[in-house]
Protein backbone atom coordinates (compact mmCIF):
# COMPACT_ATOMS: atom_id res chain seq x y z
CA UNK A 1 0.00 0.00 0.00
CA UNK A 2 1.03 3.26 -1.17
CA UNK A 3 1.52 5.98 1.34
CA UNK A 4 1.58 10.09 0.80
CA UNK A 5 2.16 12.86 3.48
CA UNK A 6 -0.48 15.28 3.57
CA UNK A 7 -0.71 18.13 6.00
CA UNK A 8 2.61 16.97 7.73
CA UNK A 9 0.81 12.94 8.35
CA UNK A 10 0.91 9.96 6.47
CA UNK A 11 -2.14 7.93 4.48
CA UNK A 12 -2.56 5.31 3.18
CA UNK A 13 -3.86 5.72 -0.42
CA UNK A 14 -4.77 3.68 -3.51
CA UNK A 15 -3.08 3.64 -6.71
CA UNK A 16 -4.96 7.18 -7.66
CA UNK A 17 -3.65 8.60 -5.04
CA UNK A 18 -7.39 8.33 -3.15
CA UNK A 19 -6.93 8.44 0.73
CA UNK A 20 -8.30 4.78 1.76
CA UNK A 21 -9.40 5.38 5.20
CA UNK A 22 -12.10 8.35 4.94
CA UNK A 23 -12.29 8.52 8.47
CA UNK A 24 -9.09 10.15 8.22
CA UNK A 25 -10.03 13.02 6.49
CA UNK A 26 -10.06 16.86 7.50
CA UNK A 27 -9.93 20.36 5.99
CA UNK A 28 -6.21 20.20 5.64
CA UNK A 29 -6.24 17.17 3.30
CA UNK A 30 -8.54 18.32 1.01
CA UNK A 31 -6.22 21.79 1.33
CA UNK A 32 -3.17 19.52 0.67
CA UNK A 33 -4.94 17.33 -2.46
CA UNK A 34 -6.40 20.68 -3.74
CA UNK A 35 -2.47 21.77 -4.12
CA UNK A 36 -1.73 18.36 -6.32
CA UNK A 37 -4.76 18.99 -8.60
CA UNK A 38 -3.80 22.49 -9.09
CA UNK A 39 -6.49 24.29 -7.44
CA UNK A 40 -4.67 27.31 -6.19
CA UNK A 41 -7.28 28.26 -3.55
CA UNK A 42 -10.10 26.73 -1.83
CA UNK A 43 -12.96 28.68 -1.90
CA UNK A 44 -16.38 28.98 -0.14
CA UNK A 45 -17.65 27.49 -3.22
CA UNK A 46 -15.41 24.54 -3.62
CA UNK A 47 -16.19 23.70 0.04
CA UNK A 48 -19.31 23.64 -0.64
CA UNK A 49 -19.03 20.77 -3.28
CA UNK A 50 -16.55 19.27 -0.78
CA UNK A 51 -18.69 19.47 2.31
CA UNK A 52 -22.13 18.11 0.11
CA UNK A 53 -19.63 14.76 -1.02
CA UNK A 54 -18.97 13.74 2.10
CA UNK A 55 -22.20 14.24 4.41
CA UNK A 56 -23.83 12.27 1.48
CA UNK A 57 -21.40 10.06 1.18
CA UNK A 58 -21.31 9.33 5.25
CA UNK A 59 -25.41 8.84 4.80
CA UNK A 60 -24.84 6.31 1.62
CA UNK A 61 -21.85 4.59 1.71
CA UNK A 62 -21.47 5.79 -2.37
CA UNK A 63 -20.62 9.29 -3.75
CA UNK A 64 -24.48 11.21 -5.18
CA UNK A 65 -25.44 11.46 -8.45
CA UNK A 66 -23.75 13.94 -10.44
CA UNK A 67 -27.15 15.72 -11.32
CA UNK A 68 -27.74 15.57 -7.98
CA UNK A 69 -24.15 17.39 -6.68
CA UNK A 70 -25.11 20.15 -9.44
CA UNK A 71 -28.87 20.55 -7.94
CA UNK A 72 -27.35 20.60 -4.67
CA UNK A 73 -24.89 22.88 -4.69
CA UNK A 74 -26.46 24.95 -7.63
CA UNK A 75 -23.38 24.49 -9.88
CA UNK A 76 -24.06 23.17 -13.60
CA UNK A 77 -21.82 20.62 -14.36
CA UNK A 78 -19.48 22.68 -16.65
CA UNK A 79 -18.79 25.18 -13.48
CA UNK A 80 -18.06 21.97 -11.29
CA UNK A 81 -14.90 21.00 -14.11
CA UNK A 82 -13.98 24.58 -13.63
CA UNK A 83 -13.94 24.18 -9.93
CA UNK A 84 -11.98 21.21 -9.92
CA UNK A 85 -10.27 20.21 -13.48
CA UNK A 86 -10.53 16.37 -12.86
CA UNK A 87 -14.08 16.34 -12.39
CA UNK A 88 -16.49 15.59 -9.83
CA UNK A 89 -16.02 11.10 -9.78
CA UNK A 90 -12.12 12.23 -9.45
CA UNK A 91 -10.78 15.50 -8.21
CA UNK A 92 -14.19 16.84 -5.83
CA UNK A 93 -14.13 12.84 -4.66
CA UNK A 94 -10.37 13.05 -3.75
CA UNK A 95 -10.80 16.06 -2.34
CA UNK A 96 -13.59 14.92 -0.17
CA UNK A 97 -11.33 11.94 1.16
CA UNK A 98 -14.28 10.00 -0.79
CA UNK A 99 -12.77 6.10 -2.85
CA UNK A 100 -12.70 6.67 -6.26
CA UNK A 101 -15.98 6.19 -7.55
CA UNK A 102 -14.84 3.09 -10.46
CA UNK A 103 -17.33 1.10 -12.72
CA UNK A 104 -18.67 2.64 -16.02
CA UNK A 105 -17.56 6.14 -15.17
CA UNK B 1 -7.49 4.80 -41.62
CA UNK B 2 -4.74 4.20 -43.17
CA UNK B 3 -2.21 1.72 -41.54
CA UNK B 4 -0.02 3.37 -38.72
CA UNK B 5 4.13 2.99 -39.25
CA UNK B 6 5.04 -0.05 -36.91
CA UNK B 7 6.39 1.12 -33.90
CA UNK B 8 7.25 -1.91 -31.63
CA UNK B 9 6.71 -1.61 -28.09
CA UNK B 10 4.80 1.49 -28.65
CA UNK B 11 2.15 0.23 -25.68
CA UNK B 12 4.18 -2.12 -24.20
CA UNK B 13 4.46 0.04 -20.67
CA UNK B 14 0.58 0.72 -20.74
CA UNK B 15 -0.68 -1.78 -17.41
CA UNK B 16 -3.63 -1.75 -15.91
CA UNK B 17 -2.83 -1.97 -11.97
CA UNK B 18 -2.76 -5.22 -11.11
CA UNK B 19 -5.28 -6.52 -8.42
CA UNK B 20 -3.89 -7.66 -5.24
CA UNK B 21 -4.85 -10.28 -2.97
CA UNK B 22 -7.75 -7.62 -1.44
CA UNK B 23 -9.84 -8.43 -4.43
CA UNK B 24 -8.48 -11.36 -5.88
CA UNK B 25 -9.33 -13.52 -2.68
CA UNK B 26 -13.19 -12.41 -2.02
CA UNK B 27 -13.19 -13.75 -6.13
CA UNK B 28 -11.47 -16.82 -4.89
CA UNK B 29 -9.09 -16.30 -7.08
CA UNK B 30 -5.18 -17.42 -5.92
CA UNK B 31 -4.16 -14.29 -3.49
CA UNK B 32 -0.27 -14.72 -4.87
CA UNK B 33 1.18 -16.50 -7.93
CA UNK B 34 1.73 -20.04 -6.92
CA UNK B 35 5.11 -21.38 -7.32
CA UNK B 36 4.13 -23.89 -10.24
CA UNK B 37 2.42 -21.32 -11.83
CA UNK B 38 2.87 -22.62 -15.11
CA UNK B 39 1.97 -25.92 -14.28
CA UNK B 40 -1.49 -24.31 -13.11
CA UNK B 41 -1.66 -22.03 -16.15
CA UNK B 42 -0.95 -24.95 -18.80
CA UNK B 43 -3.70 -27.13 -17.06
CA UNK B 44 -6.12 -24.12 -17.42
CA UNK B 45 -5.59 -23.80 -21.15
CA UNK B 46 -5.56 -27.60 -21.98
CA UNK B 47 -9.07 -27.28 -20.19
CA UNK B 48 -10.25 -24.59 -21.74
CA UNK B 49 -9.61 -25.52 -25.27
CA UNK B 50 -11.16 -28.91 -24.69
CA UNK B 51 -14.19 -27.48 -22.58
CA UNK B 52 -14.44 -24.94 -25.97
CA UNK B 53 -14.05 -26.10 -29.36
CA UNK B 54 -14.34 -23.02 -30.85
CA UNK B 55 -10.72 -21.89 -29.09
CA UNK B 56 -8.88 -25.21 -29.97
CA UNK B 57 -10.09 -24.31 -33.57
CA UNK B 58 -9.04 -20.68 -33.22
CA UNK B 59 -5.54 -21.96 -32.00
CA UNK B 60 -4.96 -23.97 -34.63
CA UNK B 61 -6.39 -22.67 -37.53
CA UNK B 62 -4.65 -19.20 -38.11
CA UNK B 63 -2.77 -19.24 -41.46
CA UNK B 64 -1.84 -15.61 -40.49
CA UNK B 65 -2.73 -14.04 -43.68
CA UNK B 66 -3.38 -10.57 -41.54
CA UNK B 67 -6.50 -9.78 -43.15
CA UNK B 68 -7.01 -8.23 -39.53
CA UNK B 69 -3.91 -6.46 -38.50
CA UNK B 70 -5.16 -3.02 -39.70
CA UNK B 71 -8.77 -3.67 -38.48
CA UNK B 72 -7.96 -2.95 -34.86
CA UNK B 73 -8.31 0.35 -33.31
CA UNK B 74 -5.98 -0.29 -30.90
CA UNK B 75 -3.34 -1.09 -33.46
CA UNK B 76 -4.60 2.08 -35.95
CA UNK B 77 -3.80 4.26 -32.90
CA UNK B 78 -0.82 2.70 -31.33
CA UNK B 79 1.46 1.12 -34.27
CA UNK B 80 2.31 -1.46 -31.78
CA UNK B 81 2.63 -4.56 -33.68
CA UNK B 82 1.21 -6.56 -30.84
CA UNK B 83 -1.55 -4.89 -31.14
CA UNK B 84 -2.64 -6.95 -34.29
CA UNK B 85 -4.83 -9.18 -33.30
CA UNK B 86 -2.82 -11.92 -35.26
CA UNK B 87 0.01 -10.53 -33.10
CA UNK B 88 -1.74 -10.48 -29.84
CA UNK B 89 -3.52 -14.03 -30.33
CA UNK B 90 0.52 -15.27 -30.97
CA UNK B 91 1.38 -14.32 -28.28
CA UNK B 92 -1.06 -17.27 -26.73
CA UNK B 93 -0.53 -19.79 -29.95
CA UNK B 94 2.85 -19.74 -29.36
CA UNK B 95 2.56 -21.29 -25.83
CA UNK B 96 -0.14 -23.60 -26.83
CA UNK B 97 2.26 -25.08 -29.82
CA UNK B 98 5.53 -25.45 -27.39
CA UNK B 99 3.34 -27.62 -25.10
CA UNK B 100 0.40 -29.42 -27.31
CA UNK B 101 1.42 -29.81 -30.55
CA UNK B 102 4.08 -32.10 -31.58
CA UNK B 103 6.15 -29.52 -33.91
CA UNK B 104 5.87 -27.12 -31.52
CA UNK B 105 7.29 -29.83 -28.52
CA UNK B 106 10.12 -30.83 -31.07
CA UNK B 107 10.82 -28.20 -33.02
CA UNK B 108 10.30 -25.09 -30.42
CA UNK B 109 11.09 -21.53 -32.05
CA UNK B 110 11.96 -22.84 -34.91
CA UNK B 111 8.58 -24.28 -35.30
CA UNK B 112 7.11 -20.94 -33.78
CA UNK B 113 6.70 -22.06 -29.85
CA UNK B 114 7.58 -20.81 -26.93
CA UNK B 115 7.72 -21.80 -23.24
CA UNK B 116 5.71 -20.01 -20.61
CA UNK B 117 8.09 -18.22 -19.16
CA UNK B 118 7.88 -14.72 -16.77
CA UNK B 119 8.88 -12.73 -20.14
CA UNK B 120 5.90 -13.96 -21.84
CA UNK B 121 2.89 -13.81 -19.17
CA UNK B 122 4.03 -10.61 -18.88
CA UNK B 123 3.13 -9.69 -22.68
CA UNK B 124 0.59 -11.48 -22.20
CA UNK B 125 -0.96 -9.32 -18.90
CA UNK B 126 0.26 -6.21 -21.38
CA UNK B 127 -1.81 -6.87 -24.38
CA UNK B 128 -4.42 -9.10 -23.56
CA UNK B 129 -5.82 -6.24 -21.37
CA UNK B 130 -5.23 -3.80 -24.50
CA UNK B 131 -8.06 -5.95 -26.26
CA UNK B 132 -11.22 -4.90 -25.58
CA UNK B 133 -12.88 -8.33 -26.72
CA UNK B 134 -14.83 -5.58 -29.45
CA UNK B 135 -14.25 -8.33 -31.87
CA UNK B 136 -13.70 -6.39 -35.00
CA UNK B 137 -11.44 -8.55 -36.41
CA UNK B 138 -13.47 -11.44 -36.62
CA UNK B 139 -15.52 -9.55 -39.20
CA UNK B 140 -12.33 -9.56 -41.47
CA UNK B 141 -10.86 -12.70 -40.96
CA UNK B 142 -11.80 -15.32 -44.04
CA UNK B 143 -11.69 -18.00 -41.44
CA UNK B 144 -14.12 -16.20 -39.14
CA UNK B 145 -11.55 -16.96 -35.61
CA UNK B 146 -12.39 -14.93 -32.69
CA UNK B 147 -9.43 -13.19 -31.17
CA UNK B 148 -11.84 -12.24 -28.37
CA UNK B 149 -12.40 -15.43 -27.29
CA UNK B 150 -8.66 -15.76 -27.48
CA UNK B 151 -8.29 -12.77 -25.20
CA UNK B 152 -11.09 -14.34 -22.85
CA UNK B 153 -8.86 -17.54 -22.67
CA UNK B 154 -5.68 -15.93 -21.44
CA UNK B 155 -7.51 -13.90 -19.12
CA UNK B 156 -9.34 -16.57 -17.51
CA UNK B 157 -5.54 -18.58 -17.50
CA UNK B 158 -4.13 -15.34 -15.95
CA UNK B 159 -6.70 -15.50 -13.53
CA UNK B 160 -6.28 -18.67 -12.64
CA UNK B 161 -2.54 -17.67 -11.59
CA UNK B 162 -3.99 -14.75 -9.86
CA UNK B 163 -3.59 -12.27 -12.28
CA UNK B 164 -5.69 -9.80 -12.79
CA UNK B 165 -6.92 -6.16 -13.19
CA UNK B 166 -7.75 -4.22 -10.12
CA UNK B 167 -10.43 -2.38 -12.22
CA UNK B 168 -12.05 -5.51 -13.21
CA UNK B 169 -12.11 -6.87 -9.58
CA UNK B 170 -13.12 -4.36 -7.70
CA UNK B 171 -16.07 -4.08 -10.14
CA UNK B 172 -16.58 -7.61 -10.07
CA UNK B 173 -16.39 -8.12 -6.55
CA UNK B 174 -19.14 -4.77 -5.49
CA UNK B 175 -21.41 -6.88 -8.25
CA UNK B 176 -21.22 -9.69 -6.12
CA UNK B 177 -21.31 -7.76 -2.33
CA UNK B 178 -23.68 -4.91 -3.45
CA UNK B 179 -25.74 -5.38 -6.60
CA UNK B 180 -24.09 -2.85 -8.72
CA UNK B 181 -20.89 -1.73 -10.24
CA UNK B 182 -20.61 1.93 -8.86
CA UNK B 183 -21.34 0.28 -5.28
CA UNK B 184 -24.85 1.69 -4.99
CA UNK B 185 -26.42 0.34 -1.88
CA UNK B 186 -30.26 0.40 -1.61
CA UNK B 187 -30.82 3.37 0.55
CA UNK B 188 -28.23 5.14 -2.02
CA UNK B 189 -30.44 3.40 -5.21
CA UNK B 190 -33.99 4.42 -3.61
CA UNK B 191 -32.42 8.24 -2.72
CA UNK B 192 -31.42 8.75 -6.59
CA UNK B 193 -34.91 6.95 -8.20
CA UNK B 194 -36.71 9.51 -5.89
CA UNK B 195 -34.72 12.36 -7.04
CA UNK B 196 -35.19 11.63 -10.29
CA UNK B 197 -38.85 11.21 -9.81
CA UNK B 198 -38.53 15.16 -8.62
CA UNK B 199 -36.81 16.34 -11.39
CA UNK B 200 -38.91 14.65 -14.01
CA UNK B 201 -42.14 16.29 -11.66
CA UNK B 202 -40.52 19.39 -11.89
CA UNK B 203 -40.09 19.57 -16.00
CA UNK B 204 -43.34 18.19 -16.79
CA UNK B 205 -45.89 18.22 -13.76
CA UNK B 206 -46.51 14.60 -14.30
CA UNK B 207 -45.76 11.93 -11.67
CA UNK B 208 -43.68 9.75 -13.46
CA UNK B 209 -42.40 6.80 -11.36
CA UNK B 210 -39.13 4.50 -11.07
CA UNK B 211 -39.97 1.70 -8.93
CA UNK B 212 -38.12 -0.39 -7.25
CA UNK B 213 -38.17 -3.77 -5.95
CA UNK B 214 -42.10 -4.18 -7.42
CA UNK B 215 -43.44 -7.32 -7.42
CA UNK B 216 -45.93 -8.23 -10.38
CA UNK B 217 -44.42 -5.34 -12.80
CA UNK B 218 -44.80 -6.36 -16.08
CA UNK B 219 -40.95 -5.45 -16.51
CA UNK B 220 -37.52 -5.62 -15.04
CA UNK B 221 -35.35 -2.73 -16.35
CA UNK B 222 -31.52 -3.74 -15.15
CA UNK B 223 -29.90 -0.38 -16.44
CA UNK B 224 -26.20 -0.18 -15.76
CA UNK B 225 -25.58 1.54 -12.68
CA UNK B 226 -24.09 4.31 -14.38
CA UNK B 227 -27.66 5.44 -14.91
CA UNK B 228 -28.00 6.51 -11.39
CA UNK B 229 -24.72 8.44 -11.57
CA UNK B 230 -23.54 10.23 -14.76
CA UNK B 231 -25.97 8.73 -17.35
CA UNK B 232 -29.20 10.05 -15.87
CA UNK B 233 -31.35 11.37 -18.87
CA UNK B 234 -30.93 7.70 -20.16
CA UNK B 235 -32.69 6.88 -16.74
CA UNK B 236 -35.22 9.17 -17.33
CA UNK B 237 -36.08 8.27 -20.46
CA UNK B 238 -36.90 4.83 -19.74
CA UNK B 239 -39.17 6.67 -17.03
CA UNK B 240 -40.80 8.35 -19.47
CA UNK B 241 -40.77 5.32 -22.03
CA UNK B 242 -42.88 3.49 -19.36
CA UNK B 243 -44.86 5.79 -18.39
CA UNK B 244 -46.04 7.15 -21.73
CA UNK B 245 -46.73 3.66 -22.53
CA UNK B 246 -48.71 2.43 -19.74
CA UNK B 247 -46.12 -0.48 -18.97
CA UNK B 248 -45.64 -1.06 -15.53
CA UNK B 249 -41.92 -1.64 -14.52
CA UNK B 250 -39.61 -1.75 -11.78
CA UNK B 251 -36.08 -1.90 -11.00
CA UNK B 252 -34.37 -4.72 -8.46
CA UNK B 253 -31.60 -3.22 -5.92
CA UNK B 254 -30.55 -6.90 -5.79
CA UNK B 255 -29.88 -6.56 -9.74
CA UNK B 256 -28.96 -3.23 -9.64
CA UNK B 257 -26.58 -3.90 -12.77
CA UNK B 258 -27.06 -5.16 -16.51
CA UNK B 259 -22.84 -4.88 -16.96
CA UNK B 260 -21.50 -8.17 -16.92
CA UNK B 261 -17.76 -7.97 -15.88
CA UNK B 262 -17.55 -11.26 -14.88
CA UNK B 263 -16.97 -11.30 -18.94
CA UNK B 264 -13.69 -9.42 -18.76
CA UNK B 265 -12.32 -11.98 -15.79
CA UNK B 266 -13.20 -15.47 -15.99
CA UNK B 267 -16.48 -17.77 -16.86
CA UNK B 268 -17.21 -18.42 -13.27
CA UNK B 269 -18.05 -14.74 -12.38
CA UNK B 270 -19.78 -14.18 -15.44
CA UNK B 271 -21.97 -16.67 -14.84
CA UNK B 272 -22.00 -15.57 -10.95
CA UNK B 273 -23.42 -12.10 -12.20
CA UNK B 274 -25.72 -13.06 -14.53
CA UNK B 275 -27.69 -14.86 -12.23
CA UNK B 276 -28.76 -12.17 -10.43
CA UNK B 277 -30.63 -11.23 -13.56
CA UNK B 278 -32.40 -14.32 -13.34
CA UNK B 279 -32.83 -14.47 -9.54
CA UNK B 280 -34.04 -11.07 -9.41
CA UNK B 281 -36.46 -11.81 -12.43
CA UNK B 282 -38.13 -14.72 -10.63
CA UNK B 283 -38.46 -13.38 -6.89
CA UNK B 284 -40.30 -10.23 -8.54
CA UNK B 285 -42.53 -12.09 -10.57
CA UNK B 286 -42.18 -9.97 -13.81
CA UNK B 287 -43.15 -11.15 -17.60
CA UNK B 288 -40.38 -9.29 -18.94
CA UNK B 289 -36.47 -9.20 -18.79
CA UNK B 290 -35.40 -6.15 -20.48
CA UNK B 291 -31.71 -4.77 -20.11
CA UNK B 292 -30.77 -1.08 -20.46
CA UNK B 293 -28.39 0.99 -22.63
CA UNK B 294 -25.16 -1.30 -21.55
CA UNK B 295 -23.04 -2.57 -24.02
CA UNK B 296 -21.29 -5.64 -22.73
CA UNK B 297 -24.61 -6.41 -20.55
CA UNK B 298 -26.57 -6.97 -23.75
CA UNK B 299 -23.70 -9.55 -25.52
CA UNK B 300 -23.42 -11.46 -21.82
CA UNK B 301 -27.59 -11.48 -21.55
CA UNK B 302 -28.63 -12.38 -25.67
CA UNK B 303 -25.38 -14.58 -25.96
CA UNK B 304 -24.97 -16.45 -23.22
CA UNK B 305 -27.96 -15.83 -20.38
CA UNK B 306 -29.95 -19.45 -21.70
CA UNK B 307 -26.90 -21.28 -21.82
CA UNK B 308 -25.45 -19.70 -18.02
CA UNK B 309 -28.29 -19.66 -15.97
CA UNK B 310 -31.22 -20.56 -17.90
CA UNK B 311 -33.68 -21.36 -19.57
CA UNK B 312 -35.68 -18.37 -18.98
CA UNK B 313 -39.35 -20.02 -19.73
CA UNK B 314 -41.03 -18.71 -16.26
CA UNK B 315 -41.44 -15.28 -18.73
CA UNK B 316 -43.56 -13.77 -21.22
CA UNK B 317 -41.03 -13.37 -23.75
CA UNK B 318 -38.20 -16.45 -22.65
CA UNK B 319 -35.40 -14.32 -23.61
CA UNK B 320 -34.36 -11.09 -22.34
CA UNK B 321 -35.22 -7.93 -24.51
CA UNK B 322 -32.95 -4.94 -25.42
CA UNK B 323 -34.13 -1.42 -24.33
CA UNK B 324 -34.28 -0.30 -28.03
CA UNK B 325 -35.91 -3.09 -29.35
CA UNK B 326 -38.77 -2.58 -26.87
CA UNK B 327 -39.21 1.15 -27.41
CA UNK B 328 -39.07 0.69 -31.15
CA UNK B 329 -41.82 -1.54 -30.65
CA UNK B 330 -43.79 1.03 -28.56
CA UNK B 331 -43.23 3.21 -31.02
CA UNK B 332 -44.42 1.60 -34.00
CA UNK B 333 -47.41 0.15 -31.89
CA UNK B 334 -48.31 4.29 -31.51
CA UNK B 335 -47.98 3.36 -27.13
CA UNK B 336 -46.17 6.77 -27.27
CA UNK B 337 -46.71 10.32 -28.57
CA UNK B 338 -43.62 11.97 -29.87
CA UNK B 339 -42.83 15.14 -30.32
CA UNK B 340 -39.30 15.83 -33.10
CA UNK B 341 -39.15 19.27 -32.02
CA UNK B 342 -38.05 18.69 -28.51
CA UNK B 343 -34.49 18.13 -30.14
CA UNK B 344 -34.35 20.72 -32.93
CA UNK B 345 -30.78 21.73 -33.24
CA UNK B 346 -29.58 18.24 -32.39
CA UNK B 347 -27.51 17.00 -34.89
CA UNK B 348 -27.43 12.84 -34.03
CA UNK B 349 -25.24 10.07 -35.45
CA UNK B 350 -25.50 6.89 -33.80
CA UNK B 351 -22.15 4.83 -32.90
CA UNK B 352 -22.92 1.24 -32.62
CA UNK B 353 -21.57 -0.36 -29.36
CA UNK B 354 -19.22 -3.41 -30.61
CA UNK B 355 -21.32 -5.14 -27.91
CA UNK B 356 -24.98 -3.98 -28.79
CA UNK B 357 -24.45 -4.31 -32.62
CA UNK B 358 -21.52 -6.77 -33.76
CA UNK B 359 -22.22 -9.24 -30.52
CA UNK B 360 -25.87 -8.81 -30.01
CA UNK B 361 -27.11 -8.33 -33.10
CA UNK B 362 -29.00 -4.70 -32.56
CA UNK B 363 -28.59 -2.38 -35.62
CA UNK B 364 -31.74 -1.38 -36.58
CA UNK B 365 -33.88 -0.60 -33.50
CA UNK B 366 -31.45 2.31 -32.29
CA UNK B 367 -31.46 3.81 -35.63
CA UNK B 368 -35.51 2.96 -35.87
CA UNK B 369 -36.12 5.20 -32.57
CA UNK B 370 -33.26 8.47 -33.29
CA UNK B 371 -35.29 8.42 -36.78
CA UNK B 372 -38.45 9.01 -35.30
CA UNK B 373 -36.79 11.13 -32.35
CA UNK B 374 -34.81 13.95 -34.19
CA UNK B 375 -35.07 15.60 -38.04
CA UNK B 376 -31.48 15.51 -38.36
CA UNK B 377 -29.91 11.83 -38.13
CA UNK B 378 -26.94 11.00 -39.90
CA UNK B 379 -24.69 8.08 -40.30
CA UNK B 380 -20.70 7.66 -40.57
CA UNK B 381 -18.68 6.09 -42.96
CA UNK B 382 -20.33 2.54 -43.66
CA UNK B 383 -16.95 0.88 -42.97
CA UNK B 384 -17.38 1.88 -39.19
CA UNK B 385 -20.61 1.15 -38.29
CA UNK B 386 -23.01 -1.78 -37.59
CA UNK B 387 -20.90 -4.85 -37.63
CA UNK B 388 -17.86 -2.98 -38.69
CA UNK B 389 -18.01 -0.32 -36.17
CA UNK B 390 -14.99 0.65 -33.92
CA UNK B 391 -14.75 0.26 -30.45
CA UNK B 392 -14.83 3.54 -28.45
CA UNK B 393 -11.56 2.37 -26.97
CA UNK B 394 -12.30 1.78 -23.70
CA UNK B 395 -14.58 -1.39 -23.57
CA UNK B 396 -13.56 -5.11 -22.02
CA UNK B 397 -12.83 -3.82 -18.80
CA UNK B 398 -9.98 -0.98 -20.74
CA UNK B 399 -12.17 2.19 -18.71
CA UNK B 400 -9.54 2.43 -16.13
CA UNK B 401 -7.64 5.79 -15.87
CA UNK B 402 -3.80 4.21 -16.17
CA UNK B 403 -4.71 3.16 -19.50
CA UNK B 404 -5.61 6.53 -20.73
CA UNK B 405 -2.95 6.66 -22.99
CA UNK B 406 -3.78 3.55 -25.01
CA UNK B 407 -7.63 4.61 -24.57
CA UNK B 408 -7.19 8.11 -26.56
CA UNK B 409 -5.23 6.03 -29.41
CA UNK B 410 -7.76 3.40 -29.89
CA UNK B 411 -10.53 6.03 -29.95
CA UNK B 412 -9.26 8.12 -32.39
CA UNK B 413 -10.59 6.06 -35.12
CA UNK B 414 -13.79 6.21 -33.71
CA UNK B 415 -13.38 10.04 -33.14
CA UNK B 416 -12.19 10.03 -36.77
CA UNK B 417 -15.35 9.05 -38.42
CA UNK B 418 -17.46 11.33 -35.95
CA UNK B 419 -16.15 14.48 -37.90
CA UNK B 420 -16.63 13.69 -41.34
CA UNK B 421 -20.76 13.44 -39.91
CA UNK B 422 -20.89 17.33 -38.81
CA UNK B 423 -23.21 16.17 -35.75
CA UNK B 424 -23.20 17.88 -32.99
CA UNK B 425 -24.57 15.03 -30.81
CA UNK B 426 -22.98 11.09 -30.78
CA UNK B 427 -26.45 8.96 -29.36
CA UNK B 428 -25.02 5.46 -27.95
CA UNK B 429 -26.70 2.47 -26.19
CA UNK B 430 -23.66 1.67 -23.84
CA UNK B 431 -22.38 3.30 -20.34
CA UNK B 432 -19.20 2.66 -21.35
CA UNK B 433 -18.68 4.30 -24.91
CA UNK B 434 -20.81 7.38 -22.70
CA UNK B 435 -17.41 7.29 -20.07
CA UNK B 436 -14.86 6.97 -22.50
CA UNK B 437 -16.17 9.63 -25.59
CA UNK B 438 -16.47 12.84 -24.04
CA UNK B 439 -12.89 12.44 -22.53
CA UNK B 440 -11.38 11.54 -26.45
CA UNK B 441 -13.58 14.51 -27.92
CA UNK B 442 -12.03 16.59 -25.79
CA UNK B 443 -8.56 14.84 -26.20
CA UNK B 444 -9.14 14.69 -30.04
CA UNK B 445 -10.34 18.52 -30.09
CA UNK B 446 -13.80 17.82 -31.07
CA UNK B 447 -16.70 19.46 -29.73
CA UNK B 448 -19.93 17.73 -29.46
CA UNK B 449 -22.13 16.12 -26.61
CA UNK B 450 -22.94 12.01 -26.08
CA UNK B 451 -25.85 11.03 -24.72
CA UNK B 452 -27.93 7.96 -24.93
CA UNK B 453 -30.33 7.14 -27.53
CA UNK B 454 -33.32 6.86 -24.56
CA UNK B 455 -31.85 10.58 -23.60
CA UNK B 456 -33.57 11.91 -26.83
CA UNK B 457 -36.53 9.49 -27.23
CA UNK B 458 -37.13 10.57 -23.66
CA UNK B 459 -36.79 14.56 -24.58
CA UNK B 460 -39.38 13.80 -27.54
CA UNK B 461 -42.32 12.07 -25.46
CA UNK B 462 -45.27 13.55 -25.10
CA UNK B 463 -46.24 13.03 -21.36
Amino acid sequence: MATIELAGKQFDVDEDGFIQDTAQWNDDVARAFAEQEGIVELTEEHWKVIRFLRSYYLEFGVAPMIRKLCKETGFQLKYIYQLFPTGPAKGACKLAGLPKPTGCV
Amino acid sequence: MKPPKLNPGASANQRSHRAKKELLMPLGLPAEMPSDWQAVALRKLDELRHQYRSLQLYLDICVRCGACADKCQFFLGTGDPNNMPVARAELLRKVYRRYFTPSGKLGGRLAAAEDLTDKVLDEWYAYFYQCSECRRCAVFCPYGIDTAEITMAAREIMASVGVATKYVTEVVKKAHEIGNNLGIPEAAWRDSCQFLEEEMKEETGADIKIPVNQPGAEVLLVPPSADLFANTDTMIGYAKLFHAAGVSWTTSTYASEAGNFGLFLNYEHLKKVNKRLVDAAKQLKVKRLVIGECGHAWRAAQAFMDTLNGPLDFLDAPRPEHICEFAARLIRDGRVKLNKTANDGVVVTYHDPCNVARAGGMLEEPREILRAVVSDFREMPADTIRERTFCCGAGGGMLADELMDVRMKGAKPRVEAFKTTGANFLATPCAICKAQLPVAFQHHGVEAQVGGVMDLLGKAIVI
